[in-house]
């Protein structure tokens, strides 16, 4: 069968596999619509979590950027597997203990005020959305790429997917479909990683492959190799820092306190039954996600050495050392028909040479070699997790693998999303807030049609994405940090942070951290309104944009503690609700 | 197993106050290693033990990329273990 029938047949698969747990998982409550019923298996929502986690970017992405950064890319493996050291330390079992379908619910119900709840759903549906949107396109872009339908068609698709299963299923539905998804997602992603680690270094684990040595006789270690290879042709080092300790610090700091407070996360703990299940399941969730997180290293690692190979082939200056062009693989030649990768003859030679052109020592010696400038002017980072079994030529099957655990990854962190708008408009803002009144049918009613028109508009964005689209990282891991972490933790861990600090505390990190995040990029994101340029001389300390929401819950922090003791402290029945979060004894089905 | 409710609701604060305590002691000690193997390994020492290689692997490199987070995995379990257990030393356990 040729890859096209593959595809076809892994991604029609997998799809008719979510439509059946679809129906099988109907809601049929808004306990069941909003936590799963209350019933999930802790190990079973330790995978679900790792699903819901582990989008677009994780599957995509994440190799790519390790591959290009080297040791620079590690802030995204600290903080995106650390923050759960967090959420299963200072938050997750507390949570679930208060025993509430939603996290702008926790914040309002222990800050007794209908203002603290309003900001947590603002934060809650800005960052979720602008966190959607990137995995519509990242939905249809996988379309586009292997069932050769247009972007918009496979967002369509996309929606029309995740539709029937979160509106018919609510959090049961996304709980079941989340559990398929990461068994296809994370097949999808070892497989070729495992056949890649045994070509280059004969080691099938590619954790172990990684520090393994070459299998061609060199003897060299395979990252040494890579750091060879790479500063002979002016790049920086692989293994070793090259950019600001105090921003890695802070961007690492920043992507787990994020991580922590994304409420889409923090939800998937109110559907296990107990509180020592809420911890058992993060670490749990940890263990999946780790299998994928510690295998993208050597995937970025690898990838990146069979790109520097296949195009330097030889000793760096000799003239026959470099690929012709007229010679390029099959890979190279199918990732050109799509723009992510350009080569340009710049010095008409026919051959290509890829090099560092940025570094002026190296470009002095290239000079001499005859080479003119880089000429892979386009490498799309993206690329390199798609690319990878056409690049190790692997059998056709493992393509279509790859396709339907890209989609996979898409699909199930969308559903995610779209359950925490939806759950925070249905429950926060109409049952909690506007209408009181109704009752619980019509609530799962109103669910349902959240759902419905959060999906809708999700889709839309996704084809006409906004310039806040590309700022997940800035602005929902920024928010998240600045704003809904400290108000949980602090409601936990403080007795006397009262409303009037907690409300205070929050509008300063999340104003604080918008403010230094537009000042870079724009406001609202508008190009060309930005006061400052975005490069590392005009930012505070050495500071990027995406590294502030640290600083942000900082701010947050100290100014609820201080407006806290100049104010009343809270009332003592919101008191003994602290005290009764902080024992495990006690805990009932998550209600409204 | 005591009763739900015991007789003296001031034993029970100070048994709830106990129980915080230790669980405020052990979330310390395992956020300090959290940071060490993190931000203090992977990040501010990272030249240091870069000096040293581990089976083909310099050691810093190893702890941002990999060892960092299988510490993680492990902080998660042993939290979950000492709090069960603590649960039951403090007899506020569920069921």
């Amino acid at each position: 069968m040729d890859v096209q029938t593959w595809i076809y047949l892994a991604v029609g698969g997998t799809f008719a596999l979510y439509i059946g747990i679809a129906i099988w998982a109907r809601a049929g409550s808004t306990s069941d619509f909003y936590v799963a019923g209350g019933g999930v298996n802790p190990i079973a929502n330790g995978m679900a979590t790792a699903a819901d986690w582990m989008s677009a970017a994780s599957f995509i992405s994440m190799a790519g950027l390790i591959a290009f950064l080297g040791y620079q890319a590690s802030p995204y493996l600290m903080g995106w597997t650390g923050g759960y050291v967090l959420l299963a330390l200072l938050l997750a079992p507390y949570l679930r203990k208060f025993g509430k379908f939603t996290v702008p619910e926790f914040i309002g119900d222990r800050f007794y005020s209908r203002t603290a709840r309003l900001v947590a759903v603002l934060c809650l549906v800005v960052a979720s959305v602008t966190y959607v949107i990137g995995q519509m396109k990242g939905v249809g872009v996988a379309f586009g790429r292997f069932l050769e339908v247009e972007f918009e068609t496979g967002v369509m698709i996309g929606m029309g997917i995740v539709f029937f299963y979160a509106v018919l299923g609510g959090m049961k539905g996304i709980t079941y479909t989340q559990i398929a998804q990461y068994c296809v997602l994370i097949f999808a992603y070892t497989v070729p990683a495992i056949f890649i680690s045994i070509q280059l270094t004969g080691v099938p684990l590619p954790q172990l492959g990684l520090g393994a040595s070459m299998a061609d006789g060199s003897g060299l270690a395979l990252l040494d190799k890579l750091d060879q290879t790479v500063t002979e042709l002016g790049f920086a080092k692989y293994t070793e820092p090259n950019g600001s300790t105090l921003n890695t610090f802070m961007l690492t700091l920043s992507l787990m306190i994020g991580t922590a407070g994304l409420p889409h996360v923090i939800i998937r703990f109110f559907t296990v039954p107990k509180v020592s299940d809420a911890r058992k399941s993060a670490g749990y969730a940890l263990v999946f996600i780790a299998i994928l997180y510690t295998t993208a290293p050597a995937v970025g690692a690898m990838a990146r050495m069979n790109l520097m190979d296949t195009i330097q082939t030889g000793p760096v200056g000799e003239a026959t050392a470099n690929l012709e062009y007229e010679k390029r693989p099959d890979w190279f030649r199918n990732w050109e028909a799509t723009g992510l990768l350009r080569f340009e003859d710049k010095n008409s030679d026919g051959r290509i040479q890829y090099y560092n052109d940025q570094n002026p020592e190296f470009t002095a010696l290239a000079e001499r070699f005859g080479w003119q400038g880089n000429e892979m002017v386009e490498i799309d980072r993206d690329i390199m997790v798609l690319a990878n079994p056409e690049i190790a030529d692997l059998p056709a099957w493992v393509i279509g693998l790859v396709a339907a655990g890209g989609l996979a990854a898409a699909l199930s962190t969308a559903a995610g999303l779209l359950l925490a708008i939806s759950s925070a408009i249905s429950h926060d803002l109409l049952k909690r807030t506007f209408t009181p009144n109704i009752s619980e049918k019509q609530e799962l009613r109103a669910g349902r049609v959240a759902m419905a028109g959060a999906v809708i508009v999700a889709g839309y964005l996704g084809m006409n994405p906004p310039g806040f689209a590309a700022q997940v990282v800035a602005l929902a891991f920024g928010l998240a940090a600045s704003s809904i972490f400290p108000a949980l933790m602090l409601g936990i861990f403080s007795k006397r942070v009262n409303d009037k600090g907690a409300i205070a505390g929050m509008l300063a990190g999340l104003l604080s951290t918008l403010f230094y995040i537009f000042v870079f990029k724009g406001w609202l994101f508008i190009p060309g309104t930005n006061w400052l340029p975005n490069t590392a001389e005009h930012w505070l300390l050495g500071i990027q944009p995406e590294s502030f929401g640290a600083i942000g819950a900082l701010i947050n922090f100290t100014v609820a503690i201080v407006v806290s003791r100049m104010s009343a402290e809270p009332p003592a029945e919101i008191q003994r609700l602290v005290e009764s979060i902080r024992v495990p004894r006690g805990v009932g089905a998550a209600t409204s | 197993m005591n009763s739900d409710k015991p007789d003296d609701p001031r034993i029970d604060q100070a048994n709830a106050d106990a129980y915080w305590r230790a669980n405020l002691k052990l979330v310390g000690v395992l956020l300090s290693i959290w940071f060490v193997v993190s931000f203090g390994f992977g990040i501010l020492l990272v030249d240091v033990l870069n000096s040293i290689s581990i089976g083909g692997v310099k050691l810093g490199f190893f702890f941002a990329q990999q060892g960092a987070i299988y510490v993680f995995v492990a902080l998660i379990f042993v939290y979950m273990h000492q709090m069960n257990k603590l649960d039951r030393k403090f007899n506020v356990h569920e069921d």
